[in-house]
């Protein structure tokens, strides 16, 4: 049950540049997403903040697949 | 309504470093703490200091807590307390030395002590040259700061209230503080948090501002809750600013980016300041390079369709030299931007980064305010600490490597006064029958507000008033004008209208009680400004440019009730050396 909602709260961070870039990506892109990718974004939404933005800033490599994937539709955003 | 009711014996209200250290403090004492976040606790905004923790240990060049001492007492403008910033400068090795213990992972020498840096406004010999005084992890202090507080404070048994929001606070008729009102966002249930103290560590409020480094949880929501409860707030009108975030996003781009070459330009593609700052052009210091920049976007050399910012332009550099020595930059100019910055300067703007003011406190941390007797008259049973707080030793203007300082030195202390202070109250005081009232009148004003306009219109409205008349330069009638306007924006707070009406997370619902928050710190800061008509640190006026300690050497109180003001005088006196007398802050 409010799935959006919930995943908007958890998006709301400690670094404002992860507020902003998650906040883009669930805006335009989250009701896209199927379950499993749902699973993939919630995983990162557990990371802390400064290893998460390096994964965005593409500073720290995600893993293959699926991780890297959504990291790509969040850079593009 | 009938409300639940959880007793413990502190409440403690925000988890980032200032609520951790305290909170640690408490649950090691053996007493029975809960601490409330909106956020799960390493999400807090500590998350995003870089710098460093200053420290006068000493390991790499000579250093003393005098020297410390002078140095924050002048980078204050001597709005300072000395009291406080003795206090806190002499604790400085010490709370270093204990985080080391609980395993923070500072950066070594390879003797094995703990490295320093030097950092702005860090001397030795009371301002004669700069010294390594700043003990960091890597560029990533406040992260390891903030897991280091909170891996202890789950051994210590700390209760934690994750993605629980603080309402309202709980006063009895003698003006005592019993808990706090929150809410749980997962569920919308509200509950009856009763505490022998309360201690407030909501971290600051840049979020009033159109442009800030802030995240979006810095909404000041210990300030409001202390507003509401007839508590004063203490020199909000001193705002930190760092000339150069993103336009439009606030993101910070650092100093590093000049130091390498980079420069600000305006609409016609002048390099502008060198006519503000012969010398030093584009690496003088923060605040005179904001005010250049709003100069130049007050006299209509500001770029873009509303010539509302200014460029850094390093695209001079080189791919190579961007890829290099600045990392990071790029990937911030591209996701904030939309610019690559070797191809085409950044927009940039001024941007609200830190809070000199706050809740008025001792340097135990208990909050202080004229009530019966006195002008620093202990509130019972509520404390504040980090920059929530007013200590105040930030003064009118904050040194880098001071906030995390402050938060473990201050942190810390509030703990050791609350467990001297619950000693002589052992048990808690009978709750008024009305405890929920506020709070639940606030929601239901929520539930039934019909025609009423959206959170983020007024929201962005207080933003770009406070932005416009507020930021880093002030002007008379824009001030007047601001005072006037954001008290209108203020009655448009007072009927916002969600359209979710549901309890189960309901953002929306959320977003309107930060709001109510944030409107708070944005008149007392608006009312405060308008008020000191002289310039001092961060409070910069055009119409009054001189600092003028003949008038204005007090800090200023502002009172919800009426917007009053207040003022009361700047504690001197420090605890056991001579006063810093008053000189002109050059560097």
């Amino acid at each position: 049950m409010k799935n959006l909602e919930r995943v908007r709260w958890r998006a709301r961070r400690g670094l404002l540049e992860l507020d902003i870039v998650l906040g883009r990506f669930i805006e335009a892109q989250y009701a896209q997403l199927d379950e499993a990718g749902r699973q993939v974004f919630e995983a990162l939404l557990d990371m802390p903040d400064n290893p998460l933005w390096d994964m965005v800033a593409g500073r720290l490599e995600a893993a293959p697949g699926e991780q890297q994937a959504l990291l790509e539709k969040i850079r593009a955003a | 309504m009938a409300v639940a009711k959880r007793t413990f014996d502190v409440v403690v209200v925000g988890a980032g470093g200032s609520g951790m250290r305290a909170a640690l403090q408490l649950a090691q004492a053996g007493l029975k703490v809960a601490v409330l976040s909106k956020v799960f606790p390493t999400r807090s905004h500590t998350v995003a200091a870089q710098g460093g923790i200053a420290a006068s240990l000493g390991n790499v060049g000579k250093d003393s807590w005098h020297w410390h001492m002078y140095d924050t007492v002048k980078g204050s403008d001597y709005l300072g307390d000395q009291d406080a910033i003795e206090f806190m400068c002499r604790a400085a090795p010490e709370v270093v030395y204990e985080l080391e213990h609980f395993g923070m992972p500072f950066d070594r020498l390879e003797s094995g002590k703990i490295y320093q840096r030097p950092f702005g406004g860090h001397m030795q010999d009371y301002g004669k040259t700069p010294v390594e005084r700043a003990c960091a992890a890597a560029d990533r202090t406040g992260h390891a700061l903030l897991h280091t507080l909170y891996q202890q404070n789950v051994k210590a048994n700390t209760h934690f209230f994750i993605e629980w929001m603080a309402l309202d606070l709980i006063r009895d008729e003698d003006g005592d503080v019993l808990g706090v009102t929150a809410m749980e966002i997962e569920t919308g249930e509200v509950m009856l948090f009763q505490a022998r103290a309360t201690l407030l560590a909501t971290g600051g409020a840049g979020r009033i501002f159109q442009s800030s480094t802030n995240a979006y949880i810095n909404t000041g929501d210990g300030l409001g809750m202390a507003a509401r409860a007839g508590i004063p707030l203490e020199d909000m009108e001193f705002f930190q600013f760092h000339p150069t975030g993103v336009y439009g996003a606030g993101v910070l781009i650092t100093e590093g980016v000049r130091g390498e070459g980079g420069y600000l330009v305006n609409k016609d593609g002048e390099r502008f300041m060198p006519k503000y700052a012969p010398n030093a052009k584009d690496l003088a210091s923060r605040d005179v390079v904001s005010r250049a920049i709003t100069m130049e976007i007050n006299e209509g050399r500001g770029c873009g369709p509303h010539g509302d910012h200014v460029m850094l332009k390093l695209d001079h550099l080189g791919d190579d030299v961007i890829k290099q020595r600045l990392p990071g930059i790029r990937e911030i100019a591209l996701k904030f931007a939309h610019v690559d910055p070797a191809k085409a300067p950044i927009p940039v703007v001024p941007t609200a980064h830190y809070m000199m003011g706050g809740i008025p406190t001792n340097y135990h941390g208990q909050v202080v305010a004229p009530y019966r007797h006195g002008p620093e008259e202990v509130v019972h049973g509520l404390y504040a600490v980090g920059e929530c707080a007013c200590v105040s030793v930030h003064g009118a203007n904050r040194l880098g490597c001071n906030s995390l300082l402050d938060l473990l030195v201050f942190g810390r202390e509030a703990g050791r006064q609350i467990i001297e202070d619950l000693q002589s109250h052992p048990h808690p005081k009978l709750l008024p029958a009305d405890s929920a009232e506020r709070s639940l009148a606030r929601l239901a004003r929520l539930d039934s507000q019909t025609k009423g306009e959206s959170v983020a219109k007024v929201g962005d409205a207080m933003r770009k008033t406070m932005q416009k008349h507020c930021g880093v330069f002030r002007f008379p009638e824009l001030l007047a004008e601001g005072v006037e306007q954001i008290r209108q924006i203020a009655e448009r707070a007072a009927h916002t209208e969600i359209q979710d009406k549901s309890r189960v997370f309901n953002t929306a619902r959320i977003e309107a009680l930060e709001l109510d928050n944030l409107i708070e710190v944005a008149q007392a800061t608006m009312v405060a400004a308008t008020a000191r008509t002289e310039s001092r640190g961060a409070h910069a006026r055009d119409d009054f440019p001189q600092r003028d300690d003949q008038n204005w050497l007090k800090h200023s109180l502002y009172f919800r009730e009426e917007r009053r003001l207040d003022y009361k005088p700047v504690r001197l006196k420090p605890l056991t050396v001579e006063s810093f007398p008053l000189k002109p802050r050059v560097y």
